[in-house]
C-alpha cells in the first residue's frame, strides 16, 4: 500500500485538530500505522494551523515535502493557497471557499486577494484536481456551522483518496463526536460527500 | 485520556507525544510530577491534572519551573519516583537547581522533560537544550517519535535509579506534538511512600562537600558510558557498503529515513538515542571505515563536533558533513526538504516531484492574535487612552498579552522572558526619563514577577506594574495558577491576593479594576501615571475563552447609519471581529462574543447590540 499524505490547513478554531484525529482513528481502527502532527499553543490563537496526517503501513515522520501530499484539505482559500507548494498534479486540492478575513487585513494594513476572482480561479488553471465548496454553508444546511470540519471529512473521503472507506470515516466521526450531535455531524459529513461526488462527476 | 491508565500491554493507541511520555510514566511507576505549563511541554501536565488522583500520585502545578524541579527533586531523594517537565527555557529558570542537583544525585528515579521548540513556534528563542546536558553532567535520550518518548522515560526511570543520577529527556515540538501509534506496556502502581533518610555530606551542599560531589558525579557519569553503548535506542539501519554514513538523533532523523526509504538511497544511518554520555565505541566502530559521513541533528552541531573529534582518533581522513560543510543549517526545525537538499548534494539522488505553481499573490499574514472579548485589549486601548500623546515605553511579558506588539495596539516594547518586564521596566525608569510600563499576567507574576516587584520598591523604581489578571494561565491552555483556588490535582486552594502581596511589599497605590470598563480602566491608569515611584494595576477579567463557556451574550452590529468611517474602533482598538470593508466597518457575528468593549470607544455609538437605540 502506497502511504498517504494529507495536509489540513486553515485558521485556528475551525475544529481542524478534530478532523485530523477523526482521520487517524479511523486509521488506527484499520490497523494502518499513522504519524501526525499537530498545532497547539501560541499560533491557535486565531493564526494559521497546519496539521498533517500520513497513513500507510509504516509512517517514517510527521511532516510532508514539496509537492507530496495526496490531498490538501483547505478550511480557507488565502491557507489553501499558501499551501500550495505542498500540491503537485497529482494532488487532491479540496477546499473551502468561505474566507476568514485576518485582522491584518480588518485593519486595513493589508489586502485579502479576491477568491472568486483571484484564488479560484488561479488554482483552476493550475490543477485539474481541484474540489471548491461552501463548507460552511453546508454545515449550517446541516444543522450547524461548527460541523464544517465534518464536512470537509466527507469531501476528502469522496475523493477516495484515503484507504478507508466511506463507512469506516462515518464510524470514527460517530466515536469523536459527543452523542447528542452524531446525527447532525453525520448529516454535515454526508452533504460534504455527496457535493464533493457530484464535482467529481461533473468534471 | 483515562485509557492511559488502562493496564493493558500490547494495545496499540494513538497518542501526542506529550500523552505518550505520561503513560511512559505511569508505566514506570510515577509518585510526584511537577511542572510550570510551557509549549510543548503543556499536554503533559494537562493529562496529568485529569488522572493523577485517581492513578494515586501527586501532580502539582508550582509556581514555576525552579519550583517544580525542587519538589521533583525532594521526592527522589526520599525514595519517590519524580518527574518534572518543561519547555526549553523553563530549563534555565530551573537550572540553579538542576546544576547543583547532580552533584548530589537523587535515590528513586528522577526524569527531566524539556520540550525544546525549533523554529520558535510558540518560544522566545530557539536554543539547543542538549548542551545542558554537557554543563550539568547529565545522562541525556532524545526521542524520535511518541512511542519511543514512551520507552523513553520508562527507561529513563530505571536508569536514574541505577546511576542515582536525574535523567534528561530531551525533545522537540515534532515529538511532543507528534501524534503516533503507542504501544502499551505493564501499567505499574503509583510509588508515593517516602521516607527521607539524612545524609547531609551528601545532600548539603557546602564547599566541602560539594567537592567530594563533583568526582563522585564524573564517576557516575563514567557509569553512564556502558549503559549508552548497550541502549535499544540506538541502533544503526542498514550497513551494507553504502554511499554515504549518516549519523543521526532527534526529529531530524525521521525525514533521512524516510527518505532513505522513499527513494530507496545507499544510505546507512546510525541513529542515537542516548546523546550523552555518547556510545563512543559504537560511534567510532561506525565511523572507522567509512568515507563520507553527514551528520543530521536539529539546531547547533552538538554531535557533529563530537564526531569531528573521534574522527581525527579512529578516521582521520573521513569527511564530515553537516553544519560546518554548508550541507544542513543550524537554524529552525528541519523538514523532508531540507533533508533531502542536503543528500542530493552528496549522493546520486533526484527528487522530480513537480509543485504546482500558480501566480503568485500577496497573501496577507495571519498571526496569532487577541481573541474577540480578550479582556486585555480593552487595558491596552485605555493605557494609550489615558497617555494621549505622551511617549511610553511598553516593558512586556510572555503569556497572551504579548501579542500587543501588533498593529494597531503597539503595547511591547522590550520582552526577554518570564517576569523580564518588572525588572526591565525599574531599569528603563532609572536609566530615562520616559514614562515606564511592565505588562504582565497573573500566571506570570506568580511565576517571577514578586522578586523584581520587592526590588523595585526597595530601589525606588517609577512605573506603572500592571498585572492583567485573567484568572488563568492563558496561552498554554488555562491552566490554574495560586491566583485561581484551584490546585493541579483538582483540590480547592486559597486564593492567593495579588493585591494584598503588592501591599505586604509596600506598593502605596494598588487598583483593581475591570478593564471591560474602557472609562474607569483609563481613569485608573491616568491617576497611576501621576503617581510616583511604582503603581500596581489590575485590570482584572476571566479569559474570554473562559467566560465565554459560561456567558452568552448577544453580538453587536454597527448602525452603517450612524456610523461615521471614522475608523477609531479599527484602527485604534482593533478587536478581529470588526472588519474593514472599503470605508465601511462591519461586525463579524461568528466571531463577535459580545463583549461590549468596542460599543464603548465608539465616538459615534454606532456599535450596537439587536434592538439597542
Amino acid at each position: 500500500m502506497k502511504r498517504v499524505n494529507l495536509e489540513i490547513v486553515g485558521v485556528g478554531g475551525q475544529g481542524i485538530l478534530t478532523s485530523s484525529q477523526v482521520l487517524g482513528a479511523a486509521a488506527l481502527e484499520r490497523d494502518l500505522d499513522v504519524y501526525m502532527s499537530e498545532v497547539h499553543g501560541m499560533a491557535q490563537r486565531g493564526g494559521v494551523v497546519v496539521t498533517t496526517v500520513k497513513i500507510g503501513e509504516e509512517v517514517y515522520s510527521p511532516l510532508i515535502g514539496k509537492g507530496d501530499a495526496d490531498v490538501i484539505l483547505g478550511f480557507e482559500p488565502i491557507e489553501t493557497y499558501r499551501a500550495i507548494e505542498q500540491a503537485s498534479k497529482k494532488t487532491w486540492i479540496v477546499t473551502n471557499e468561505q474566507p476568514i478575513v485576518p485582522f491584518t487585513v480588518s485593519v486595513g494594513t493589508q489586502e485579502y486577494p479576491s477568491v472568486e476572482e483571484k484564488i479560484l480561479p488561479s488554482l483552476e488553471k493550475s490543477t485539474d484536481r481541484l474540489i471548491t465548496l461552501k463548507a460552511e454553508e453546508l454545515a449550517k444546511e446541516a444543522g450547524a456551522s461548527i460541523t464544517q470540519n465534518i464536512v470537509m471529512l466527507g469531501a476528502l473521503s469522496a475523493t477516495e483518496v484515503l484507504p478507508i472507506n466511506k463507512d469506516d470515516m462515518m464510524k470514527a466521526v460517530e466515536d469523536k463526536v459527543p452523542e447528542r450531535f452524531v446525527e447532525m455531524n453525520l448529516a454535515a459529513f454526508e452533504k460534504g460527500f455527496d457535493k464533493t461526488r457530484e464535482l467529481i462527476e461533473s468534471k | 485520556m483515562k485509557e492511559l491508565l488502562e493496564d493493558d500491554p500490547g494495545r496499540e493507541v494513538l497518542l501526542l507525544g506529550n500523552e505518550a511520555i505520561v503513560r511512559g510514566a505511569l508505566e514506570a511507576g510515577i509518585g510526584h510530577g511537577s511542572t510550570y505549563p510551557g509549549t510543548p511541554s503543556s499536554e503533559i501536565g494537562n493529562t496529568f491534572e485529569k488522572i493523577a488522583k485517581e492513578y494515586g500520585m501527586y501532580f502539582e502545578y508550582s509556581a514555576n519551573e525552579k519550583v517544580a524541579m525542587e519538589t521533583a527533586a525532594a521526592a527522589a531523594v526520599s525514595g519517590v519516583r519524580s518527574m518534572v517537565w518543561m519547555k526549553h527555557v523553563g530549563v534555565n529558570v530551573a537550572s540553579d537547581a538542576l546544576m547543583t542537583l547532580m552533584y548530589a544525585g537523587t535515590r528513586a528515579g528522577m526524569v527531566i522533560v524539556a520540550a525544546g521548540d525549533p523554529s520558535t513556534h510558540s518560544s522566545q528563542n530557539e536554543q539547543d537544550n542538549r548542551y545542558y546536558s554537557l554543563l550539568g553532567n547529565i545522562p541525556m535520550l532524545e526521542p524520535i517519535t511518541p512511542h519511543e518518548a514512551k520507552e523513553m522515560t520508562k527507561e529513563a526511570f530505571d536508569i536514574s535509579e541505577e546511576l542515582e543520577l536525574p535523567v534528561l529527556v530531551r525533545t522537540t515540538t515534532r515529538v511532543n506534538h507528534a501524534r503516533g501509534v503507542v504501544t502499551f506496556d505493564d501499567l505499574n502502581e503509583p510509588d508515593n511512600e517516602g521516607h527521607f533518610d539524612k545524609d547531609p555530606g551528601r545532600f548539603v551542599s557546602v564547599p566541602q562537600n560539594a567537592r567530594k560531589n563533583h568526582p563522585r558525579l564524573l564517576e557516575q557519569m563514567e557509569k553512564a558510558g556502558p549503559i549508552s553503548e548497550e541502549s535499544r535506542f540506538t541502533e544503526v539501519i542498514d550497513e551494507n557498503d553504502p554511499e554515504l554514513h549518516v549519523i543521526s538523533s532527534g526529529a531530524g532523523f525521521n525525514y533521512i529515513r524516510e527518505a532513505k526509504e522513499e527513494y530507496d538511497l545507499p544510505v546507512s544511518i546510525l541513529k542515537l538515542g542516548m546523546t550523552n554520555p555518547l556510545p563512543l565505541e559504537k560511534t567510532k566502530e561506525y565511523i572507522e571505515g567509512a568515507e563520507r559521513v553527514l551528520v543530521v541533528e536539529e539546531l547547533e552541531p552538538f554531535l557533529e563536533e563530537k564526531v569531528k573529534a573521534l574522527a581525527k582518533e579512529v578516521n582521520p581522513d573521513l569527511e564530515i558533513y553537516g553544519k560546518k560543510s554548508g550541507h544542513l543549517s543550524r537554524l529552525y526545525e528541519y523538514n523532508p526538504d531540507r533533508i533531502k537538499e542536503a543528500l542530493a548534494e552528496l549522493i546520486d539522488f533526484e527528487d522530480d516531484t513537480e509543485t504546482l505553481r500558480p501566480e503568485q499573490y500577496d497573501l496577507p499574514s495571519r498571526p496569532p492574535s487577541l481573541c474577540p472579548g480578550c479582556p486585555h485589549r480593552g487595558t491596552y486601548y485605555s493605557v494609550k487612552q489615558a497617555l494621549g500623546d505622551k511617549e511610553a515605553v511598553f516593558s512586556s511579558d510572555i503569556g497572551c498579552y504579548t501579542l500587543g506588539v501588533q498593529d494597531p495596539l503597539n503595547t511591547a516594547d522590550f520582552l526577554l522572558c518570564m517576569g523580564s518586564s518588572v525588572g526591565a521596566a525599574g531599569g528603563f525608569s532609572k536609566n530615562t526619563d520616559q514614562q515606564v510600563f511592565a505588562f504582565l499576567g497573573d500566571s506570570t507574576f506568580f511565576h517571577s514577577g514578586l522578586a523584581p516587584l520587592v526590588s523595585g520598591v526597595y530601589n525606588d523604581h517609577d512605573f506603572v506594574y500592571v498585572i492583567m489578571d485573567n484568572r488563568t494561565t492563558a496561552m498554554t491552555g488555562h491552566q490554574p495558577h495560586p491566583g485561581t483556588g484551584r490546585t493541579g490535582m483538582g483540590d480547592q486552594a486559597p486564593m492567593l491576593s495579588i493585591e494584598e502581596l503588592a501591599e505586604g511589599a509596600g506598593v502605596e497605590f494598588v487598583e483593581t479594576v475591570d478593564p471591560y470598563d474602557i472609562e474607569e480602566t483609563t481613569e485608573v491608569f491616568e491617576r497611576a501615571i501621576e503617581h510616583d515611584g511604582i503603581s500596581v494595576v489590575v485590570p482584572k477579567h476571566p479569559c474570554a475563552l473562559i467566560e465565554q463557556g459560561e456567558v452568552n451574550w448577544d453580538p453587536y452590529q454597527v448602525d452603517q447609519e450612524e456610523c461615521r468611517q471614522c475608523h477609531v474602533c479599527t484602527n485604534k482598538f482593533g478587536c478581529i471581529a470588526l472588519v474593514r470593508e472599503g470605508e465601511k466597518v462591519i461586525i463579524d457575528e461568528t466571531q463577535c462574543v459580545g463583549c461590549g468593549q468596542c460599543a464603548q470607544i465608539c465616538p459615534f455609538d454606532a456599535i450596537k447590540q439587536e434592538g439597542e437605540e
